[in-house]
């Protein structure tokens, strides 16, 4: 029910791999990433370029968070990367028209959690699959976003907006983001009773109405908060740059769905970590980077990220099958 | 499940179509003529070539979200094996149909022997074949076909263009197997109940394996048209092809969740998405629009279907 599998009789370090087993397989990966890729090519373990792996994929992982969450409680949302492209055009429209940065960051997050109570509510309401609400909620974002900008890009937008290039204790703010947000959720996930329900949902919906849990207002609460890590996300993915260029960035929401899955949360909900969805991130961040120190064209990036979900899928289902 | 039940899906739907044509007529009088009817129609086959497959799919109670990178993933192959691989273009067209065809069948092979979910299975090919398109095609297009090849995509046969042929013929195939065959009737059962279908003796994998097979050869077929049709090859051909065809699907009363759905409702689905689309360019709504409108009819559709069958109490 729980992200822990109980191994009763074992040893403390036996229970811990056992419960963090994919988690511990993606941490591995990047440090052997890491030690590989450097000796093959020292440069990429610049401060450079280990600042732009963590910072520029931060708003990746975040919204990986909120993901998890979704997949965990049984459902998916393929229009986050156009919530989070509509986000960062609101977050920019406000801040240049010279509303306090306060509020730029705020209301395009109240707005993105408000768009996922609705999904929400469609989807534990009506019992329409998560996947058409979000197909339609995707093409209605995409389509608004692009008939309401014409695609204009948003520039002169104030240094004070820019809240990802801080850098507090010589530290990009979206590394501080990444962790601390990672870490409360990890923490709500295990041991408060709503974060306990959203795995007993995904488990077995009727099992937990039996156990008193009201399933819809479960489903109804994670897609809230899906949009509250949406929104960080967006705003992460506004400030990042000097320029807002109001399109929807392709394929975010594959992007995103990816690390979930790789990070171990099972497709067919009801386990995974919000940890190991972070590492993935960073995995999948790791990968991008390292293909270009190995000088592996560009080109092939998208096809290695669809084999890697590709085995981790077939590793997954393999790995139930034996349990079973 | 009966017959009367889906007699009315199709004709609520097809008594929409028709006064979304005489509104749309009405708002412009460039929309009901013979020309761009048939132009609509053109721009309608690639997408309803696709949809006729993935309504077999979808009645299973799967989905293939990888059908617009089977297609990006064809047209590059084929230009791939006619420019750089020299060989007769006819040749490349018949190599690149078995490709997109053979990564349908892999979708199904995953799908059916690995046991994962359609949904997850197609979104890790989507990015597979998309990939592998990119990468092979390294943002290159392919231009210059001979003259003889756009025929496929611009051509007419007696006054109507040659992809509405195509599109009608595999609609009526799509229809008489899916409503009159064994393989039909095993399709509607193992999206009713797949164990149920199992124990009794049908081929669940095998069916399977065929539709999402079916899935890759349409989508491949699509892509040879669509290449004749504009005459170029890129690498992102056909991105976001699932939602249009999954939305004409679905608005044509299939129900995502397998064992109902028919090849006319699909046909009506495509034909009120597609007179939408139009008729609102016509009338002065942009593109990206247009686009919001389809998002609200899909969910709208849906919920109207959900809260029709609450209260039918089933």
């Amino acid at each position: 029910m729980t992200a822990l599998r109980a191994h009763p009789g074992r040893s403390a370090l036996h229970r811990f791999i056992g419960g963090y087993g994919q988690e511990i397989v993606v941490l591995l990966s990047i440090v052997a990433l890491f030690v590989v890729v450097g000796i093959i090519n020292p440069r990429f373990l610049s401060d450079t370029n280990i600042n732009s792996i963590f910072a520029g994929n931060a708003y990746i992982a975040i919204a990986a968070i909120g993901m998890s969450m979704v997949i965990i409680a049984g459902h998916i949302d393929v229009s986050v990367g156009a919530l989070i492209g509509v986000i960062a055009t609101i977050a920019g429209t406000l801040a240049v028209n010279g509303y306090p940065v306060w509020v730029a960051w705020v209301v395009p997050i109240l707005f993105a959690m408000a768009v996922n109570a609705g999904v929400g509510a469609l989807v534990a309401y009506t019992r329409i699959p998560s996947i058409v609400v979000t197909l339609g909620m995707l093409s209605i974002l995409k389509g608004g976003l692009i008939s309401i900008t014409a695609g204009e890009w948003i520039s002169d937008l104030p240094p004070e907006f820019m809240i990802a290039q801080m850098r507090p204790f010589g530290i990009p703010s979206a590394v501080y983001f990444m962790v601390a947000l990672t870490a409360v959720a990890a923490m709500f996930m295990r041991y408060t009773d709503f974060g306990r329900s959203i795995y007993a949902v995904g488990g077995n919906m009727e099992a937990a109405r039996a156990a008193g849990i009201n399933p819809e207002r479960t489903v109804v609460g994670v897609f809230i908060l899906h949009g509250l890590f949406a929104g960080i996300a967006g705003i992460l993915f506004a400030t990042q740059l000097q320029v807002i260029q109001s399109t929807v960035p392709p394929n975010l929401e594959l992007t995103v769905i990816t690390a979930s899955v790789i990070g171990g949360v099972s497709i067919l909900g009801g386990t995974g970590t919000v940890i190991g969805s972070t590492l993935a991130a960073i995995l999948f961040a790791c990968i991008g980077s390292a293909l270009i120190f190995l000088n592996v064209s560009a080109y092939w990036l998208r096809a290695v990220l669809g084999l890697l979900i590709l085995a981790t899928v077939l590793a997954d289902m393999a790995r139930r099958r034996r349990a079973t | 499940m009966t017959a009367s039940r889906l007699l009315r899906h199709e004709t609520i739907l097809g008594v929409l179509t028709v006064i979304a044509l005489i509104v749309l007529a009405s708002l412009s009088d460039k929309f009901f003529t013979a020309e761009n009817l048939l132009n609509q129609g053109r721009l309608m086959s690639e997408v309803g070539l696709v949809a006729l497959a993935m309504t077999f799919v979808i009645v299973t109670g799967g989905i293939d979200l990888s059908v617009g990178s089977i297609l990006g993933l064809t047209a590059i192959l084929l230009g791939v094996f006619w420019k750089n691989l020299g060989l007769p273009l006819p040749a490349a067209m018949v190599l690149a149909l078995a490709c997109g065809t053979f990564a349908g069948w892999v979708n199904g092979l995953i799908i059916t022997r690995f046991r994962v979910p359609p949904l997850i299975a197609t979104l890790a090919t989507l990015a597979l074949y998309r990939g592998l398109a990119e990468g092979i095609s390294e943002a290159r297009s392919v231009r210059g076909y001979p003259e003889w090849f756009f025929f496929f995509g611009q051509g007419e046969v007696l006054g109507v263009p040659f992809q509405l042929w195509v599109l009608g013929l595999a609609t009526i195939v799509a229809a008489v197997i899916l409503g009159l065959t064994p393989f039909g009737r095993a399709t509607y059962a193992i999206g009713a109940n797949e164990t149920a279908a199992r124990f009794s003796g049908i081929r669940v994998d095998a069916v399977k394996l065929w539709i999402y097979t079916g899935a890759g050869f349409c989508s491949a077929l699509a892509a040879v048209i669509f290449v004749s049709r504009v005459t170029t090859t890129r690498s992102d051909m056909g991105t976001g092809l699932e939602l249009d065809v999954i939305t004409g699907v679905v608005l044509g009363g299939t129900s995502i969740f397998g064992g109902r759905g028919t090849i006319i409702g699909t046909v009506l689905g495509l034909i009120l998405i597609q007179a939408l689309k139009n008729g609102l360019a016509l009338s002065g709504v942009k593109g990206d629009g247009t686009i919001v409108v389809i998002g609200l009819v899909l969910i709208g559709a849906i919920l109207a279907g959900a809260l029709f069958d609450r209260n039918r109490g089933g």
